[in-house]
């Protein structure tokens, strides 16, 4: 959102200045549109040589054309065609020309018969292909006008029979892109034969070249996403694609499958070579499965990713996919997933111990095997241990993606994701790790599984370790001896890795308060208390003990059994750490006397809902200021100012609808109490100094307005037009501001002028939203526009004046989800004790690890600003790949940042300040 | 007839001495030359008698192709090339030249140092072999003679394993050697293009096998190591110094690195060192993980693992030790396993396959007590753990290399008969190809099609191909044109270039034909009426009325006159050339049966 706004305040610059350049240069653009093309042909005609000729095109084409000049240049350009015979100068004109046609605001109908023309009479193959993208350049233009689609399709027929491969693809293309979708259109265009554009497309899939035939099914593709139906007959022909001797080819004619198979996944289709019939999508899905083992790696990969999306296949064949149907000297094996699983619920727990362990069972009729068309059988056991990561990390998804839709498919294939955990790259396993904790919903952990998922916390890489917290905190534990197991390792973790103490500390939270009950039975011993003795007290500044108490809090707070465990110190360290990391400890409702250290909190914590009707009914009451008095509405404003913020700091959700609809009513408190000033009253020379707070508020609501603009996600257009209204009231109290306290006319025109010219801004980008502002400030003032244009600046600050008085004060509407935009940098902390010295002169790289809360694209709107002590700021783009993605609107900023700096007299660096700018205007 | 013939003279329905005998299009060359581990007598070696009787092998032999370095498929090629005599072309990738030499000196000294036999070939012999081999890149063809090209394909069995298509003509067959098609830690999947061989010679060791996922063995493998040295225990791993020990050594080390362990590993010296230095030098016969970082760093410079000393399986606390040999029969695995079998805290892993009556075997079989020499007795108390890390395709690996090369039949060797049996029976039901499973000495004879190239010229090509309307590339069609055999080379040109080729003037055949129309009508009505009513029905042909009366469809001529005899009917002269035979034929139906009454 935030970068859409941003191109459309760029936009709104733009078209500033060419009405600006319409209206002072006409003359200018007159004089220079003959000349484009004049040079042009000059140029083309002082050239000698066809090399020469391509130099002068290349260097016009470098140079954009107006809208007003194309047309002259593509005369000169096709006049200078017809002339040519080098064809590689055919062949850039050819080009241009396509080029040219895609120029915003030329409608290429007119070259249109030219174009076709020339194709007519070309010999040249590379020049045809040209002519016949430029025909697909004027045609993806002109999608309304069906006569010209006809007539191009119509070409592109002619054109498919040529010898030139080349010519053959565009011609594809063509039709895919402007193919007729609908035949009762085409009867009526002067009785041309309707053409069957699928049939013609589908002749082509046996095209002797692999790269017509891959065109031919890219434009089937191409149909298939401008909304025609294809036919179910293609599904038979893709199918014999799949054994093509080219990988582009197998590639399109898998994604081609997967379509059909969305399309029709209910029709039954014949098995081969017996008499069963099975569902299409059921088909399609053995046989894209079958190319999870192709010989390219290009095409297992889209394979592996298409197979996620089929999301309509039986659970039958869904479950085929994890089982290879293991032998060993043709009697069945189990494999280790089974044996793990058999083992652990015998109750043992070593395993593999005897050599003998994986030895065969039963016999298996040599029959009944069947090596490969067994069509999903074990795709994802291919894909997952193939030999390019690429191909690993498509099928992770994949795995996801179904496992998402299936429950039953998601617990199946839990044992193969922990596997990846173990994966070369780390990319893969970070990739399993997201997965997991994705269908983490769907699944609970046994204890083995468990164990070797927490065997991957002391992996090295910092990534790795925070994702499995992340999915730690949301796994399901079935045992008690699971969640001990898991703190003992997070525990171990944290003495390997301090760095991961905040992490680990929220990962426990949410184990404990999603396991009360199996947390209940392990208090007693990870307090170590006694029933008889006192136990010492524990150090209330390690980590581990914090760690231990955050995951016994959290439990206890739907547990309400468990307070009585604790002992007296226990209670004591609870009131601390409430205080101290109340994002981690809940309140809890404890007997006796430690009630006064949870007082507030219980009471106020309530639902959702009608937190959101207090927060609804609220904003109705403010709505309702326009029939107060002043001084009414001024402490109306105040009250649900007040209301809204400490509404946003209880309850998360609403924090960002609450927040911003406090900013928006600050802004009009700031505007009615700027216009309650008593200046106003007072004759003008009198009170040069007192307008302070007027203009300060002005700017302060510009200030606001921005934030409001800028800081929040998702963020609508309705409330831009009201954002962008209270800035031109903000405006308008400024200019007002200004003439009552400077003398003298001359910087009062400019002034007028520029906010004349906002208005008239204002107007012409929300031309559409305008009926939505009844009664308000500009409504006002645009029916006053045309004297405000003709008075003098006094009369026009006279009108505004009263304008900005009577207007009627607007109702924000609340968008759907609106977040604010935050950054919190988690290092370097603030205070530290250690300062950073550094050579002047010479770089020191610091560590920056911030995390940023709803930035959109934060890859290009977040920066690093570095204050020195000096006053100097530095600004630093960190590199795309230094953002991570933890969770949906969250984005961690990891990144290293250079410091540097000539030496300079005064005290030593000692301070440091970073702030992180999420817009750069 | 041309034909393929096949002879293994090892690793026919067998496992060791690979060697196989090929006769293709005249040329004869031979696919491996390995030794048999289970024999010490001449049964080791293969025979090489059977090739020729008297006369000397070069001249026999086109070539020879050693596929990777284990002993089972180059351990005979000193003998072969020195003591039997071939001074012909040895071919094999360049990591097998380099490690070759070295197991095969490894192998001499065992054999004439240990056993002491005589009549054995010497290093030197070792050296001269080596000079005769020719070594070739990845997917190079390379030219052994004007017919004969070989080239090779990934196999992924050890570091440079490699598969060779062998190609005369149009004739070729394809032998993968041993190969795997799940990559490991250390190197890639085989992989081949769809090169459509006459025949495809596979190993099939697995054959009755699918096996399980290769991480659930590395996880396990992990585990197990790591929690052993977490207790304090030692780990031992006796290994085969090349192939799998680097696999587990960089699985260990990786490991080590990611979890920041710190406990030593060690590997036991001497050959390894050696052979360690050839997996850095070869990394683009590795892995996609290895080739992509060694830039940064080269994964075989091992920072965990160090040279084993003798000294150090004294040192007190925990670390893991790869040993050779790998069956702990000798040397210093079985010294190191004699230090540590009596502490429960340490364990040792066996790797691989051990042969019956080594410790290796009598403690994978769960025997606690070891009668050692000396009648000393010595009790296991350690950990024993097996886990199988195997680099051969499995039966479902082989159906698809199988899929991948489609191949016009298949023969299987490198496997045992039995297990043979089941795979080409799948083979034939599945694939529909036709399969072969020759024992040593048998030979199989695979008739070949004949096929003869003819050039054409490209007009007549572009020609006949703008002639099609829709493109259908896999049917035959119809195509006119001249065919001149001269020199033993066939071209197919146009019949005009022919005929200027051969300094002949064209002549012209014409079939004329009358047919009687009834119509009362005038000539030229007919004629009109004649005119639109094929105009109607032949609307993919050009079909023109004459000023003159006459109407022609292409060059057909058709002229309408009449009879003085009888003014009712008309006789219209159809004329064609004979290129023109077709159509002509299809219009003089077509007016026999008559006009279409006309709406008078």
């Amino acid at each position: 959102m935030a970068a859409h706004l941003k191109k459309r305040v760029y936009e709104e610059f733009t078209k500033v200045v060419q009405q600006q350049q319409e209206e002072i240069a006409t003359k200018k653009l007159r004089l220079t549109k003959p000349s484009k093309s004049a040079a042009l042909h000059i140029d083309l005609c002082k050239a000698t040589s066809p090399a020469d000729a391509l130099q002068y095109l290349l260097q016009f084409a470098r140079k954009p054309v107006e809208a007003e000049s194309v047309e002259g240049v593509v005369r000169i350009l096709l006049e200078h065609y017809y002339k040519e015979n080098d064809p590689s100068v055919r062949l850039k004109i050819a080009s241009l020309l396509g080029l040219l046609s895609k120029t915003t605001g030329f409608s290429p109908d007119c070259i249109m018969d030219d174009a076709i023309n020339i194709l007519q009479n070309e010999k040249s193959h590379q020049v045809l292909a040209q002519l016949l993208d430029t025909l697909l350049a004027i045609g993806t233009k002109l999608p309304e006008n069906q006569a010209i689609q006809m007539r191009l399709v119509d070409v592109a027929c002619k054109h498919l029979t040529d010898t030139s491969h080349g010519v053959r693809n565009k011609c594809l293309q063509l039709l895919g892109n402007l193919g007729s979708l609908e035949k009762s259109v085409t009867k009526d265009a002067e009785g041309l034969a309707t053409r069957d554009v699928q049939k013609i497309i589908g002749d082509y899939f046996s095209d002797q070249d692999p790269r017509v035939r891959t065109a031919a099914i890219k434009a089937m593709l191409q149909l298939h996403e401008r909304g025609l139906k294809l036919h179910q007959t293609i599904y038979n022909q893709a199918c014999k694609l799949l054994s093509d001797d080219y990988e582009q080819v197998r590639s399109a004619a898998v994604q081609l499958i997967w379509v059909v198979s969305q399309l029709y996944p209910e029709s039954i289709v014949p098995i081969p070579s017996s008499n069963e019939e099975i569902r299409l999508v059921d088909d399609a899905f053995g046989k894209i499965c079958h190319m999870v083992s192709d010989g390219s790696w290009v095409v297992r990969v889209q394979a592996a990713k298409l197979l996620g999306s089929m999301e309509q296949v039986s659970s039958h064949f869904l479950e085929q996919t994890l089982d290879k149907k293991l032998m060993s000297d043709l009697r069945r094996k189990r494999t280790a997933h089974e044996r793990a699983k058999e083992l652990y619920s015998s109750g043992e727990f070593s395993s593999g111990r005897k050599w003998g362990d994986d030895a065969p069972k039963e016999e298996v009729d040599t029959g009944a095997v069947n090596l490969i068309e067994s069509g999903a059988c074990g795709a994802f056991v291919h894909g997952l241990e193939d030999e390019m990561y690429e191909v690993r990390i498509a099928a992770v998804e994949a795995l996801c993606m179904l496992a998402q839709s299936s429950p039953s498919f998601a617990e199946k294939c839990l044992d193969f994701l922990v596997d990846m955990f173990n994966d070369e790259i780390e990319e893969v396993r970070l990739q399993s790790i997201h997965t997991m904790r994705k269908i983490s919903n769907n699944i609970t952990l046994r204890e083995d599984q468990l164990d070797t998922v927490l065997a991957v916390l002391e992996d090295s890489s910092r990534d790795i370790r925070e994702a499995l917290h992340e999915l730690l905190c949301c796994t399901n534990v079935s045992t008690k001896e699971g969640i001990h197991l898991a703190l003992v390792e997070l525990l171990k973790n944290l003495t390997k890795y301090p760095t991961d103490r905040d992490s680990i500390w929220k990962c426990l939270k949410f184990l404990g308060s999603r396991h009360p009950t199996l947390v209940l039975p392990l208090v007693p011993e990870l307090l170590s208390t006694h029933p008889f003795f006192d136990t010492a007290e524990p150090d209330m500044d390690d980590p581990a003990y914090i760690a231990v108490l955050v995951l016994i809090f959290n439990a206890a707070k739907t547990c309400p059994t468990m307070p009585a465990l604790f002992s007296d110190h226990t209670f004591r360290h609870y009131a601390y750490l409430r205080d101290s990391l109340s994002h981690l400890v809940p309140a809890l409702r404890l007997p006796g006397r430690k009630l006064v250290s949870s007082a507030v909190s219980p009471s106020i914590i309530s639902q959702e809902d009608p937190s959101q009707q207090f927060l609804q009914q609220s904003l109705e009451r403010v709505y309702s200021l326009q029939h107060l008095d002043p001084q009414g509405a001024q402490e109306l404003l105040e009250f649900t100012i007040r209301d809204l913020q400490r509404l946003g700091e209880l309850q998360s959700e609403l924090a960002g609808v609450a927040d911003f609809s406090a900013t928006y009513l600050r802004c009009q408190l700031l505007l009615i109490k700027a216009l309650q000033e008593k200046l106003w009253n007072v004759a003008a020379p009198l009170y040069l100094k007192q307008s302070d707070l007027a203009s300060a508020a002005a700017k302060q609501i510009m200030e606001e307005t921005y934030k409001m603009e800028f800081m929040y996600s998702g963020v609508e257009n309705k409330q831009v037009v009201i954002i962008h209204h209270m800035r031109l009231q903000a405006k308008a109290l400024q200019l007002i501001v200004t003439a009552r306290t400077t003398r003298g006319l001359d910087p009062l025109f400019g002034m007028c002028e520029k906010f004349l010219q906002e208005v008239d801004f204002f107007q012409r980008y929300f031309i559409t939203d305008l009926p939505h502002l009844q009664d308000s400030f500009v409504d006002k003032l645009l029916d006053l526009m045309p004297r405000l244009m003709t008075s003098k600046p006094a009369e026009v600050v006279k009108i505004l004046q009263t304008m900005l008085r009577q207007s009627a004060f607007l109702h924000l509407p609340l968008p759907e989800q609106i977040h604010k935009a935050s950054a919190t940098i988690i290092e370097p902390a603030g205070e530290s004790d250690n300062p950073l010295r550094f050579t002047s002169g010479l770089v020191v790289a610091l560590d920056v690890d911030a995390t940023l809360e709803h930035v959109q694209d934060p890859q290009n709107t977040v920066k690093v600003q570095v204050l020195y002590p000096d006053g100097q700021a530095q600004m630093i783009h960190p590199k795309p790949a230094d953002f991570r993605n933890p969770g949906p609107g969250r984005h961690r900023l990891i990144t290293q940042v250079y410091l540097s700096h000539t030496a300079w007299t005064g005290i030593a660096l000692d301070c440091h300040s970073y702030q992180m700018l999420s817009h750069v205007r | 007839m041309p034909e393929i013939r096949v002879t293994p003279l090892g690793a026919g329905q067998d496992v060791g001495r690979s060697c196989i005998l090929v006769s293709i299009a005249g040329k004869n060359v031979m696919l491996d030359c390995g030794m048999h581990m289970g024999f010490n007598d001449d049964r080791r070696f293969p025979d090489f008698s059977y090739i020729t009787q008297n006369g000397r092998l070069t001249d026999f032999l086109d070539c020879v192709i050693i596929s990777h370095f284990h002993l089972d498929h180059c351990g005979a090629l000193p003998y072969f090339s020195e003591m039997v005599g071939y001074d012909g072309p040895i071919y094999m990738t360049h990591p097998t030249q380099a490690i070759c030499p070295i197991l095969l000196e490894d192998y001499r000294k065992i054999a004439v140092d240990k056993k002491g036999e005589a009549n054995f070939f010497t290093s030197q012999m070792i050296k001269d072999c080596m000079k005769k081999v020719v070594a070739v890149h990845l997917h190079q063809t390379v030219q052994v003679d004007d017919e004969l090209e070989i080239k090779a394909y990934y196999a992924g069995h050890v570091l440079g394993a490699a598969m060779f298509q062998i190609k005369v003509g149009s004739e070729s067959v394809v032998y993968t050697g041993d190969y795997n098609m799940t990559p490991d830690r250390h190197l890639g999947a085989a992989w081949i293009d769809k090169c459509r061989p006459n025949l495809l010679i596979t190993e099939s060791t697995y054959a009755t096998t699918i096996r399980d996922s290769k991480r659930c063995r590395e996880r396990d493998f992990l585990k197990k190591v790591h929690e052993t040295v977490e207790r304090g225990g030692k780990v031992l791993i006796p290994v085969f110094a090349l192939g799998r020990a680097q696999e587990l050594c960089i699985l260990l080390e990786t490991f080590w690195e990611r979890m920041n362990l710190k406990v030593p590993i060690y590997f036991s010296t001497g050959l390894t060192e050696k052979a360690n230095h050839y997996y850095k030098l070869f990394i683009p016969w590795t892995n996609q993980k290895i080739r992509k970082t060694f830039v940064q760093r080269n994964m075989f410079e091992f920072k965990h693992i160090k040279a084993f000393d003798r000294a150090f399986a004294d040192n007190p606390g925990p670390m893991v030790v790869f040993a050779t040999p790998g069956m702990l029969h000798a040397g210093q695995s079985l010294q190191i396993f004699r230090k540590w079998a009596g502490n429960e805290k340490n364990m040792v892993i066996m790797p691989g396959y051990c042969v019956q009556g080594t410790v290796g075997h009598k403690i994978l079989s769960g025997q606690r007590k070891l009668e050692m020499e000396g009648r000393q007795v010595l009790e296991v108390k350690m950990q024993v753990e097996y886990m199988s890390f195997s680099a051969h395709a499995d039966a479902k690996g082989i159906m698809q290399l199988v899929g991948q090369a489609e191949p016009e039949s298949v023969l299987l060797v490198h496997g045992e008969a039995k297990k043979m049996e089941f795979l080409k029976q799948k083979i034939e039901q599945e694939l529909r190809v036709s399969c072969y499973m020759p024992a040593n000495g048998e030979t199989v004879t695979l008739p070949t099609s004949l096929s003869i190239p003819v050039g054409i010229s490209l007009g007549l090509l572009k020609r006949e191909m703008a002639q099609g309307l829709l493109p259908e590339a896999k049917k035959p069609r119809l195509l006119h044109g001249t065919l001149i055999m001269k020199d033993s080379n066939f071209r197919l040109v146009s019949s005009e270039q022919a005929l200027k080729e051969l300094g002949l003037a064209e002549h012209q055949l014409r079939f004329t034909c009358r047919v009687h129309l009834h119509d009362t009508r005038k000539e030229q009505e007919t004629a009109l009426r004649v005119y639109s009513h094929l105009k109607s029905i032949l609307k993919d042909h050009y079909v023109q009325h004459l000023p003159d009366g006459s109407v022609t469809v292409e060059s057909i001529l058709i002229q309408a006159t009449a009879p003085s005899e009888d003014p009712g009917t008309k006789v219209l002269l159809v004329s064609w050339t004979y290129q023109d035979e077709e159509l002509g034929s299809f219009l003089t139906s077509l007016l026999k049966k008559g006009l279409p009454q006309a709406p008078s």
